[in-house]
């Protein structure tokens, strides 16, 4: 059930660079703003039409970095996916077992029976997902966070512990590996109280990244191996329309979502979204407090570190070797000290909290994406006859979608439901291969012909 | 039949085409993007042929062995062409994305000029051209069985892998010849690249006499790797500067002593 929830919000979307971005796509000015001066030390800000232009290659560029960004994850998820798929027969053995939500069975005598069945099968998951967003949005607007937070706490711990559990022991009895509770016990123990801790609480950005597409690829799994054929299919068209109406509609329940998250200015549950930056404030439920507490060290720490967290080497995080010497020749050379950025933080200014720079702020997913992407390619490499060319072709697919999402991500400037396109070209690209590429590409196999 | 056999032919297959993405393509974001959108029009080229392929055969007699295969030449035809056509379609659109993003900014470079873009698509299309070639016969050479049991020919595998290569290659060529021709407007030459296109892929009709296909192709890849070559710029010149470490701007560039 938690698991539900949890699929159920993450179709939030991809939640890209909102706000104004013309005044900072170019680095060095943004830095100005953000760290502890008094805002009189700011050179003006004059925009002008070179300068509009020079953000455009720049948008281009940083567009083309945040794709590439959320690339990486996907193709990480599938291929964990495909891989298990393809080597664990767990995943792909029908037991004859269900989930609850599908309880109408597909091995009916009569095609229109089958038909019939997975349709409801479909409709009442479909319904138990928009009831389970709905309570979600209804207890985010009414600021029951404790609620929530618990939710996703037990629905992690149910991932990480008892799922993983499975996993692993699936694992070796595929390979053969003599393994001791004890030793199983203790592996278990720490990998799902590291999750937990880098999930909800604080860790390295590439651990908290890995743990979310293990838990990810561990949903998509459990959905592979217990929905039946058709109703899988189904679900999978049904929840990119539901998606795009529940994200693109005036009402729709994720809008509300994401509406009411960028008015209070947090950050919607970061064990829901996949983060491609450090995610600033990290408890959510203190976030109200501390906004306005100006010794919290943290977000200062950020700011006056010249390196953005996730940054290459080579990247100096905006803080050119230019803009560096114009504040030293403005202000002279200057050490900051903790001591002197709290005392300067606590003086009172106008300045809007903190914006993000654009680079830092990164581009986010929803791990429901994440879930729903890698199941299909699962489920292409699991059951298409046409092999690795299908599961090949639904990848290439749901990676353009995804391109195509954040180009309009980056025309609309506003959350955009990340699962329409690219589940509509996998489902597409699907059938098509696996119905008309296949059998072209078998005669031209045995032939040894070549195109 | 063996784990060797698969990693020599996967090697010998995506060795080199790997290598040019990790070395030339993997750092910068903008090229991955084109050349896996290249290798969704690959995609979507190859769809479009197998459907009228199969709308053919099912309107066809199934019993009769030479109409199947004569439909199947005629679909490998198709395919060709079709290919050609949504490399040219694939030109149109960045030139028009191109345009649209120099007018928009004051500046005079872009960011990744036309050529590499005929590079990186070029590549995409052969990625997934190879890919779709061979990534079936791989899996299977890893499981058990016995290489031309029934009288065909024992070097499947081998072949097989030796072809991806250099088709993979080609349409590397392919794309830089082709979309040079485009900007230059010199029809004779893109009529060439179909040309050998077509002439590569009907050298495959004689498979398994392997001499009769790989021998031919090889010489047609040489032939188009000088003519890229040429295209991007390159000369004899170059080449030697370029091998004997004399060449000032590349080494300027990557700040190595002369």
């Amino acid at each position: 059930m938690a698991d539900h929830v949890e699929h159920a919000v993450n179709n939030v979307s991809v939640d890209g660079t909102e706000g104004s971005r013309h005044t900072e796509t170019s680095p060095g000015r943004t830095e100005v703003e953000l760290n502890g001066q008094p805002p009189t030390a700011r050179p003006p800000l004059v925009l002008t039409d070179t300068e509009e232009d020079e953000d455009e290659e720049l948008t281009l560029k940083y567009g083309a970095k945040h794709v590439i960004m959320l690339f990486i994850p996907v193709t990480l998820c599938m291929v964990v996916v495909v891989a298990t798929i393809k080597s664990v027969s767990f995943y792909t053995q029908k037991d004859g077992q269900q989930l609850i939500y599908t309880p109408f069975r597909e091995d009916t005598e009569t095609v229109g029976q089958r038909a019939l069945n997975s349709m409801l099968n479909a409709a009442i998951m479909i319904s138990v997902i928009v009831v389970m967003t709905l309570v979600l949005v209804v207890l985010y607007k009414y600021r029951c966070y404790k609620v929530i937070q618990g939710w996703l706490f037990f629905s992690n711990l149910l991932l990480l512990f008892f799922f993983s559990f499975i996993y692993l022991g699936e694992v070796f009895k595929t390979y053969n590996v003599a393994m001791d509770y004890l030793t199983l016990a203790l592996i278990i123990w720490n990998f799902g109280v590291v999750g937990m801790i880098c999930i909800h609480w604080k860790g390295p950005l590439r651990l908290q990244q890995a743990y979310l597409i293990m838990i990810s690829a561990l949903m998509a799994l459990v959905f592979i191996k217990y929905l039946p054929e058709w109703t899988a299919w189904l679900i999978l068209a049904a929840i990119s329309v539901y998606d795009l109406l529940a994200v693109l509609c005036p009402k729709g329940p994720l809008r509300i979502l994401v509406e009411t998250a960028q008015e209070r200015n947090e950050p919607i549950f970061p064990a829901l979204i996949y983060s491609s930056t450090m995610v600033w404030l990290f408890n959510m439920a203190d976030s109200a407090e501390t906004r306005n507490n100006s010794s919290h060290p943290v977000p200062e720490q950020e700011n006056q570190v010249a390196v953005a967290p996730m940054a290459q080497p080579d990247d100096d995080g905006g803080f050119t070797p230019a803009w560096v010497d114009q504040q030293q020749h403005q202000l002279g050379p200057m050490q900051s000290t903790e001591d002197s950025r709290r005392e300067i933080q606590e003086l009172p200014s106008a300045r809007p909290p903190p914006e993000e720079d654009e680079e830092e702020r990164g581009v986010k997913l929803g791990l429901g994406d994440f879930i729903f992407y890698s199941m299909l390619v699962g489920k292409a490499s699991a059951t298409a006859s046409g092999d690795w060319n299908t599961t090949l072709a639904c990848f290439v697919a749901i990676l353009i979608g995804l391109c195509l999402t954040l180009l309009l991500l980056a025309i609309f400037k506003k959350a955009l439901p990340a699962l329409p396109i690219s589940i509509t070209f996998g489902l597409v690209f699907y059938f098509a291969t696996d119905n008309l590429v296949r059998p072209f590409m078998d005669q031209l196999a045995v032939h040894q012909f070549y195109i | 039949m063996t784990v060797a056999v698969f990693f020599g032919c996967t090697f010998i297959a995506f060795g080199p085409a790997v290598a040019l993405f990790v070395f030339t393509i993997a750092r910068d974001p903008l090229r991955v993007i084109f050349l896996i959108a290249g290798a969704f029009f690959w995609l979507v080229s190859l769809l479009l042929s197998s459907l009228v392929w199969f709308i053919t055969v099912q309107i066809s007699n199934k019993n009769s062995a030479t109409q199947q295969t004569g439909l199947l030449i005629f679909g490998v035809v198709l395919s060709v062409l079709l290919q050609e056509t949504f490399r040219y379609g694939y030109y149109r659109l960045l030139k028009k994305a191109n345009e649209g993003l120099l007018a928009l900014s004051q500046e005079d470079t872009m960011p990744i000029s036309i050529r590499q873009l005929a590079y990186v698509s070029g590549l995409g299309f052969g990625f997934m051209s190879g890919a779709f070639s061979v990534v079936n016969i791989l899996s299977d050479s890893l499981g058990p069985g016995t290489v031309g049991i029934h009288g065909d020919s024992q070097h499947y595998f081998i072949s097989s892998a030796f072809m991806t290569l250099a088709i993979i290659l080609l349409h590397m060529f392919w794309g830089v010849v082709f979309f040079e021709s485009c900007e230059r407007q010199r029809w004779w030459a893109l009529g060439a690249v179909v040309l050998s296109h077509l002439v590569v892929s009907c050298v495959t009709f004689v498979n398994p006499h392997y001499q009769g296909s790989l021998i031919p192709t090889y010489i047609i890849l040489s032939v188009m790797a000088a003519w890229a070559y040429l295209c991007a710029g390159g000369s004899l010149r170059n080449l030697k500067l370029c091998l004997t470490c004399k060449d000032k701007d590349f080494l300027l560039a990557n700040h190595r002593p002369r």
